[in-house]
């Protein structure tokens, strides 16, 4: 069969796009990774809250949501930083466009913080408040009063602020995704998956995260059982995502080809899906049926898989675009 | 005149010798800084030696009809204008990189100042009444520009009169950019 040649010279001189787009570098697969571990958290404590009427048992739950908001102004930091025009970064909070998933982002994150507050203050016990209130800069009558009001408010509004919790959680992890899965110029990124991939792993990693700490009995139970169903439908959808890749066509292949045998495989296929799921979710089954107790080393590893996804994708999406189509 | 006007290039292929003198134009117009361009010369060669063909594209921004980067820009800073040419307001931009990521053409890039760039149709010569940099320039007269929606226009002629393409019409953005083949 003969072989046509096909060879594009262009003078296009762009070092930020040529050989290929390279825009995004380390900032943003870690702001993706923070945001969902947060959006994770969120939805976690949200659904353990909901579940009874009474405070978290453990200190660790009714600390997360402050833990929170720390990995949350660490990812926005990463975010920041990522900006080639920081000092127009207020003009995200000008504006508001519903086509972009980064607009929508914004103010998702502007609405996390005073939310997961809420939860934060209303979660913690009598003993952490009366710790709090002893420390030094407490005694200002002043300051024990605001934060006396703080703690009524939180009581009060408790229930709506674990469902708004909740929902903004599901809303930031689906948009981590998103902000990604809309850029269709970006072959590898043209998926509508990639919102509820990013949510699952989202919920996954801050399960993770939270199995690192002293949790009560029960809520590691509940949290490990939550951890495996994550797991599990992470690996359908990222199944799936790969099933796209090959029925995808030209684009597909294209779109596949950095994890398929080019130079992302051994990260996502050792790292993501061997080390991050597959082993993690082999020894979460095996805690859960033997009633052995957790050890440190399955949430390690969900949450070191978390982070290399998101550096695989991001990458892969870059590596990918419409101009490789003839 | 009918419609609202609707500002598009029309690159004869040609007519094209690949010259650049439409980059250089468009550098020294807009004053883009060393290492960067907001047009470029592609040169595409198919067939089996020594069955070849050449088609030699003057490219830059599309302004497409239904552009991504609009749709993903964060702040406003990339929207419509004149014509309904793609713009960025310099001001407005974060350099959050979300329009150049959902560019299918790859026409965007930050500009050292931190605000991003592309074409922008010379819209500032062509309120004066004036033409494209690149298209006074173009030695062969290969580049036109004008408004397609008017049927009396040399785009629309061009366009109704000679067989044409866009580039990546799959990606389904309406590109206001047209090459003669």
């Amino acid at each position: 069969m003969r072989q046509e040649t096909l060879e594009i010279v262009t003078t296009r001189a762009n070092p930020l796009i040529d050989p290929a787009l390279h825009v995004w570098g380390w900032e943003i697969p870690l702001y993706l990774f923070l945001g969902g571990v947060v959006a994770g958290l969120m939805v976690v404590l949200a659904g353990l809250s909901l579940k009874s009427t009474d405070r978290p048992k453990s200190k660790a739950v009714q600390l997360a949501p402050f833990l929170s908001l720390v990995l949350l102004s660490v990812g926005m930091g990463a975010l920041f930083l990522d900006l080639s025009n920081k000092l127009n970064v207020y003009r995200f909070y000008l504006a508001f466009n519903p086509t972009s998933p980064m607009s929508w982002g914004s103010w998702i994150l502007v609405l996390v913080y005073p939310v997961v507050l809420v939860t934060g203050l209303s979660s913690l016990s009598d003993e952490l408040r009366a710790n709090l209130m002893a420390r030094g800069f407490m005694q200002k009558p002043s300051v024990a009063k605001l934060m006396r009001q703080a703690f009524s408010f939180a009581d009060g509004a408790r229930r709506p602020a674990l469902w708004a919790t909740l929902g903004l959680g599901i809303g930031l992890g689906a948009y981590t995704g998103l902000l990604l899965g809309t850029l269709t110029a970006r072959l590898a990124w043209n998926a509508a998956i990639l919102g509820p991939l990013f949510l699952t792993s989202g919920v996954s990693t801050g399960a993770a995260l939270l199995l690192l700490f002293k949790l009560d009995e029960a809520e590691e139970k509940t949290i490990v059982r939550w951890d495996i169903v994550a797991i599990v439908v992470e690996l359908a959808l990222l199944g799936l995502m790969l099933i796209d890749f090959g029925v995808g066509g030209a684009a597909g292949e294209l779109a596949g080809a950095s994890i398929l045998g080019g130079s992302w495989t051994p990260w996502f296929w050792s790292v993501v899906v061997i080390g991050g799921l597959l082993v993690p979710l082999g020894l979460n089954l095996i805690e859960v049926n033997k009633h052995v107790r957790a050890t440190l080393f399955s949430p390690a590893l969900i949450l070191l898989g978390g982070l290399t996804l998101r550096f695989v994708l991001v990458a892969i999406g870059q590596e990918s675009s419409f101009s490789m189509i003839q | 005149m009918s419609g609202t006007p609707r500002y598009t290039m029309v690159v004869d292929t040609k007519k094209c010798v690949g010259c650049k003198a439409c980059v250089l134009a468009c550098k020294a117009e807009n004053a883009i800084p060393d290492g960067y361009c907001r047009s470029w010369i592609v040169e595409e060669i198919r067939g089996e030696f020594p069955l070849l063909s050449a088609e030699l594209r003057s490219e830059r921004c599309n302004h497409c009809t239904d552009a991504p980067c609009v749709a993903a820009c964060p702040t406003g800073a990339s929207h419509y204008s004149d014509g309904g040419t793609v713009i960025v307001t310099r001001d407005k931009c974060t350099g959050c990189k979300a329009c150049i990521a959902s560019c299918p053409y790859d026409a965007r890039f930050v500009h050292p100042e931190g605000f991003v760039e592309k074409c922008t149709f010379c819209l500032h010569r062509v309120r004066r009444g004036e033409q494209p940099a690149c298209v006074e320039i173009c030695p062969t007269q290969s580049l036109h520009f004008g408004d397609v929606n008017d049927r009396e226009s040399e785009v629309a002629q061009l366009l109704a009169a000679r067989a044409s393409k866009v580039l990546h019409e799959e990606a389904g953005t309406n590109p206001n950019l047209y090459f003669l083949v």
